[in-house]
């Protein structure tokens, strides 16, 4: 066994490789970039090389820097992660040419799986299954109905030139097949100009099923299960789960065997990963194999009991396997969520920010964090903006479902904005619940996830004021037993008048809709109850606080909700972790008016930190309104910052390449109206 | 501690009879307030909301701290008092907490006549200042006031307790670093003026308020210059130029908003220097009060099922017990601090004076506040009583109350007649708060009573001239005595013309106390020094 690795990484992932290798007690070398200099990661490892600036490509992409790091410090094998340099040829084979250890697949497996279309030739030559298809020169409708009535019905038909959804056309059954090629040839002609057409399998509800695979050195050959991660946005998994719902035990075996297969077509060794397309009728179909650990690989763990770090190191030094396959067995159910920052309401634009606050769940054995950040870190431009990995286990999915949304309810996270109501709205909605799931799930229960609809708040909305009232009483109690007068009652805060009704007042705003709310507070023996009012209905409420949760009764139906709350400068926002997902109430104080000085009203701000990539308007320019002006970007994402009205631009602050502060003022803009 | 028994029977028929006709009463009261707190009515509401300033009862709210109670004083002053209908003498007074610190708010209501002080509107505003004085409270003003009602100059301006004592007090209270702080949020003309000047600090509401000695129309008349009000007295003014004001606020929430951090930078503590207990709730509940007291006043009931129904944990340790019976005294507690009651259970006689004149001795040594539950159609009268010396033992108890430094309480709760008004610390005594129930009655003696003695009167001399009265001559001759008596004594009439803080429903008395008894303790408790006793 190895007694220094150099982690090839950072973040989470660089943490969870040294806590491995810590167990083992093998040393470890962390690398690090000038964003990255008091890093988590750093400060974990026994040693760490600094290797560049803040950017990637001049940090964790250098092959050479990191090569030497591990020269410098005598480490005798590298673990790359996942992503950067972790399925990278080169860099595989820079590794072995300079005698160290890549704690990964061999060279050749990598280049085989670093093509799409050579690893499926391969895989098909290996009887591996691949969505049937027709890719041939022959063009003649009796051939590509052939294949099509072979492949079965509904098929896509697709042109070979296309792009965007044009020329392309799902056919449900056979006799509507002449119909649809001709219009889909019509379309490909005369958006192409080229009316050459594949047909493949149409899957209407495919899942994301992968299945991790082991192999080392001495021809043996493991599969520790499968994971379904169905649940995607922009092709990025969102939750993933283990095992996956609705397996039997024929089809798991077929697909692990499967996969071994796969790897053994390339003469895997180490950890990878073969993902699938499992369609409703239990056929599945090779997509690609990851040459690596997944991000998502704890859930495995969880089941399995096994530490496929630790199988990583022990494969990479030559050891066989730890586990023969009868010996591996799944044991309950595991869910991950990734806790990113990122605004889900704002098509997941990456956020950045300093993590003001970080609170997440308490570990145990049912609950894990994984994470490569503390309270007080920043999170980058530079990077993935992962925050965490949040990963329960339950003895069954309906156990571990509810672990998930209860952690997700007690992460606390202040200074940037999350993911995490978004992945508690997803994880509490019944189609996730009922295993209603594919990979098209996002898209089709968006009202559900985004509250998109206006939901009847006749419940929530009373349950945040009275969440404002009952938190307010107990501030006043700490208040009051501080004080050398504890027992006055004066202290109380129940809106008393005399000969009036004691009300509160409070203003709540959800989604940007502003609620005048009574709260009436009467007394019942030594405590209250509350007559609140919305919109003129009343509902009767009691409740209490016990840390963050509330308990209530509300018209004689009991309940309770997970509470957050964050003051954003003059406003408290709560959210409340209920039933059916998460609602955030804005509790709004009184306008005090603007400030005494002159705010440069016309001023257009960075949306988050990034770089300056287009500059489209030059000073006292003329612009219309949603004219694009300037171009950001940011997390390999641009932004477009457009005049929010007619207009003339008076100055501009930043050039092309510039790096801007998110918040900075971009440049000063003078509407039209404002002008006259 | 002992606790008190209750041998109420909420089910008897007498009970539930009494219940409803106390009900009937609160209700009565109630809707009258509700009608009172929308000051100058609909259309000076509009135009006063029109003008971006909120009401003056939505001021008040917002300057409290978040659910802090509002112990509001005097709600029916001037009801029906004036030709004009003036809700609440058009000013608004109370107590409550503003940065965690008890204060006397007064705020000014311009839906009312433009908020300018009638007499009973100087006698509310000083009252006010009174209890902030006498009980060590900020004073937080409301400005939005057009000054002295001019048609009632007479009665507002010349006198010792008009118009003038508002800033006599506020540079008195001042001196006795008693924080007097002004928000500007409407005109402060002439005398109003030195409400602000004379503040030790004042906020101004940009665009709303004013301050100036004359307004725009009297300096045209006396010097031709033409000038806007806002140029002549506004925000600008006032915080860049002249210094009249020191904050500048850009709305009224805003300048509510400056008041609370400047109470917050007081720096002031309350410090309780007596033996406090944690608070326990009456062992009944405080409603049944409805049932206890008797639809017919004449009706005697024990005053310690009212006791029962207002201290903590029912407990009430009596004092003399067995002697002097018709007036109970003992020591409870409420809201954890210690008070001493004196309550009537009867008529007074020579033994119930002289135990209440040493029970008062015995909370002024300990400093342990005084509540007078006040229900008393006098002391005894008759040849026997008179020869005991009843007069001289009245007056012990009188001169006890006086004298008593101790902060004293009374709450009208049934009758208040005569002399046994001074006895049980009527308004002249100086409690700190004297709150009245809807049922209660006061005059120098009862209806019955005062036209009987005065058809006595009038059948001597009758009869001295020789002349004939019918029964039915001296029914006609009581009747319009015993109305006027009904009327004068009617608590609606007291509390319109100030002789009391407030009537107050019977259910909310334990509250109410409590609220005051608290604020009360923000000045220590001083040393009483008694006057002689005729022995």
């Amino acid at each position: 066994m190895f007694t220094k690795i150099l982690i090839a990484n950072r973040g989470e992932i660089a943490c969870r490789v040294i806590k491995t290798a810590r167990k083992m007690g093998i040393l470890t070398v962390a690398v690090y970039s000038d964003a990255d200099a008091d890093a988590l990661h750093v400060n974990m490892a026994d040693e760490a090389v600094h290797i560049g600036a803040s950017p990637s490509r001049e940090s964790y992409l250098l092959s050479e820097k990191v090569i030497a790091a591990a020269k410098r410090t005598g480490a005798q094998a590298i673990h790359p992660g996942y992503g950067f340099l972790s399925e990278n040829a080169d860099f595989c084979r820079m590794c072995e040419q300079e005698g160290i250890v890549f704690i990964g697949p061999p060279v050749t497996a990598i280049e085989a799986m670093g093509s799409k279309s050579a690893a499926k030739n391969i895989m098909e030559k290996a009887n591996v299954p691949l969505v049937p298809g027709y890719h041939g020169d022959d063009q003649s409708e009796a051939v590509i109905k052939k294949a099509a009535d072979d492949m079965g019905y509904p098929v896509l038909l697709k042109a070979t030139a296309g792009g965007g959804g044009k020329g392309m056309r799902q056919v449900w059954n056979e006799s509507e097949f002449s119909e649809g090629l001709a219009a889909a040839k019509r379309e490909a002609k005369s958006s192409f100009g080229d009316d050459t057409m594949l047909v493949e399998k149409y899957l209407t509800q495919p899942r994301h099923v992968e299945i991790q695979v082991f192999c080392d050195n001495h021809q043996n050959a493991v599969y520790l299960f499968e994971r379904d991660c169905s649940v995607q946005r922009r092709h990025q998994k969102v939750i993933e789960e283990a095992p996956a719902f609705g397996m039997s035990e024929e089809l798991r075996t077929q697909m692990g065997e499967c996969a071994i297969k796969s790897a053994q077509a390339i003469g895997y060794q180490g950890a990878g990963t073969v993902e699938f397309l499992l369609d409703v009728d239990g056929s599945f179909y090779f997509m690609e194999m990851n040459t690596r650990l997944q991000v998502e690989h704890p859930v495995t763990e969880f089941i399995t009991g096994q530490d496929l770090v630790e199988w990583q190191l022990r494969v990479a030094a030559g050891e066989t396997l730890p586990k023969t396959q009868s010996e591996l067995k799944i044991n309950g159910h595991a869910f991950e969520a990734r806790i990113y920052a990122e605004d889900p309401n704002n098509d997941f634009l990456p956020a950045t920010g300093k993590l003001n606050f970080l609170q997440p769940p308490i570990e145990s054995e049912f609950v894990r964090i994984d994470t490569g950040v503390r309270q007080g870190d920043e999170v980058s431009v530079f990077y993935d903006p992962m925050i965490a990995k949040l990963i329960v286990w339950d003895e069954n999915r309906e156990k571990a479902l509810q672990r998930l949304a209860k952690a997700l309810s007690e992460y606390r996270i202040e200074g940037v904005t999350t993911n995490i109501d978004f992945l508690y709205n997803l994880a509490t909605c019944a189609p996730f619940i009922n295993e209603d799931i594919d990979t098209g799930f996002i898209e089709k229960n968006k009202d559900l996830i985004f509250h998109d609809n206006e939901q009847a708040l006749a419940g929530e909305l009373p349950m945040a004021a009275l969440y404002l009232v009952l938190s307010q009483e107990a501030s006043a109690s700490i208040i009051a037993q501080q004080s050398s007068d504890p027992y006055s009652p004066w202290h109380t805060t129940n809106a008393w008048r005399l000969n009036e009704a004691h009300i509160h007042q409070l203003t709540l705003a959800h989604n940007d809709i502003e609620y005048a709310v009574n709260v009436e507070q009467k007394r019942h023996g030594s405590g209250s109850y509350y007559l609140i009012t919305v919109d003129g209905q009343t509902v009767d409420c009691q409740g209490r606080i016990d840390g963050d949760t509330l308990y209530v009764s509300i018209d004689g139906y009991r309940s309770h909700a997970t509470i957050a709350k964050i003051t954003l400068e003059r406003n408290t926002q709560i959210s409340l972790y209920y039933q059916n997902g998460v609602f955030n109430f804005t509790h709004i104080l009184p306008d005090c008016g603007d400030s005494l000085d002159d705010e440069s009203h016309g001023g257009l701000l960075a949306p988050m930190n990034g770089t300056m990539v287009a500059v489209l308007v030059k000073a006292g320019e003329q612009v219309d309104k949603d004219q694009t002006l300037v171009i950001m970007e940011a997390m390999k994402m641009e932004h477009t910052i457009k005049a929010p009205a007619d207009g003339v631009i008076d100055a501009i602050f930043y050039a092309e390449g510039d790096m801007v502060d998110g918040g900075c003022e971009l440049l000063s803009f003078v509407a039209e109206d404002e002008g006259k | 501690m002992a606790k008190i028994i209750s041998k109420i029977n909420p089910r008897s028929p007498e009970f539930i009879e009494n219940a409803a006709h106390m009900q009937q009463q609160v209700d009565d009261l109630k809707t009258k307030l509700e009608e009172i707190k929308l000051g100058g009515g609909q259309r000076s509401r509009n135009r006063h909301l029109s003008r971006g300033k909120l009401l003056p009862r939505d001021r008040v709210n917002a300057l409290l701290d978040p659910g802090s109670a509002f112990l509001e004083l005097s709600q029916l002053a001037a009801y029906e008092v004036y030709e004009d209908n003036i809700p609440a003498a058009g000013i608004i007074t109370g107590i409550g907490r503003v940065g965690g610190q008890e204060c006397i708010i007064v705020a000014n209501d311009a839906t009312v006549k433009g908020g300018t002080y009638f007499p009973l509107t100087v006698k509310k505003h000083l009252r006010a200042q009174a209890i902030a004085q006498e009980n060590n409270l900020p004073c937080v003003y409301l400005v939005d006031s057009g000054g002295a009602n001019l048609p009632n100059q007479d009665d507002v301006f010349p006198d010792k307790e008009h118009f003038g004592r508002i800033f006599f007090n506020q540079a008195n209270m001042s001196a006795q670093a008693i924080p007097q702080i002004a928000v500007v949020m409407g005109s402060c003309t002439a005398g109003g003026a030195y409400v602000p000047a004379m503040a030790d600090e004042a906020i101004i509401v940009k665009d709303q308020g004013t301050i100036f000695l004359a307004g725009p129309p009297l300096v045209k008349a006396a010097t031709g210059e033409i000038v806007s009000a806002e140029d002549l007295g506004g925000a600008d003014i006032h915080c860049r130029t002249s210094g009249v004001a020191d904050h500048y606020a850009q709305n009224d929430h805003h300048a509510l908003e400056i008041a609370r951090t400047i109470v917050g930078n007081l720096n002031r503590v309350k410090t309780i220097t007596m033996n406090i207990q944690p608070v326990v709730e009456p062992a009944y509940d405080t409603q049944e009060i409805y049932g206890i007291v008797p639809k017919d006043t004449r009706q005697p009931y024990d005053i310690r099922e009212i006791i029962a129904r207002i201290v903590d944990d029912s407990n009430f340790d009596e004092f003399k017990a067995l002697y002097g019976t018709t007036l109970v005294c003992g020591f409870a507690r409420l809201y954890g601090y210690p008070i001493g009651i004196v309550a009537n259970n009867g008529i007074l006689f020579g033994e119930s004076a002289q135990k209440g004149a040493h029970f008062i001795e015995l909370c002024a040594q300990r400093k342990i506040p005084l509540v007078f539950l006040q229900n008393i159609t006098g002391f005894m009268v008759g040849k026997q009583y008179e020869a005991d010396g009843i007069a001289k033992h009245g007056a012990k108890m009188v001169t006890a109350v006086a004298t008593a430094k101790v902060p004293k309480f009374t709450v009208l709760i049934g009758g208040s007649f005569g002399a046994g008004n001074y006895g049980m610390c009527g308004r002249a005594y100086d409690p700190r708060f004297l709150f009245m129930w809807p049922n209660a009655r006061i005059s120098v003696m009862g209806g019955e009573q005062a036209a009987g003695v005065l058809a006595q009167v009038k059948r001597d001399q009758k009869e001295k001239r020789g002349e004939t009265w019918s029964e039915q001559e001296e029914l006609n001759f009581k009747k319009p005595i015993i109305e006027s008596y009904e009327h004068q004594g009617h608590p609606y009439y007291a509390s319109a013309r100030l002789w009391d803080d407030g009537i107050i429903d019977p259910a909310d008395t334990r509250q109410t106390l409590g609220l005051a008894i608290s604020a009360s303790l923000n000045k220590p408790i001083e040393e009483t020094k008694f006057g002689l006793f005729r022995m």
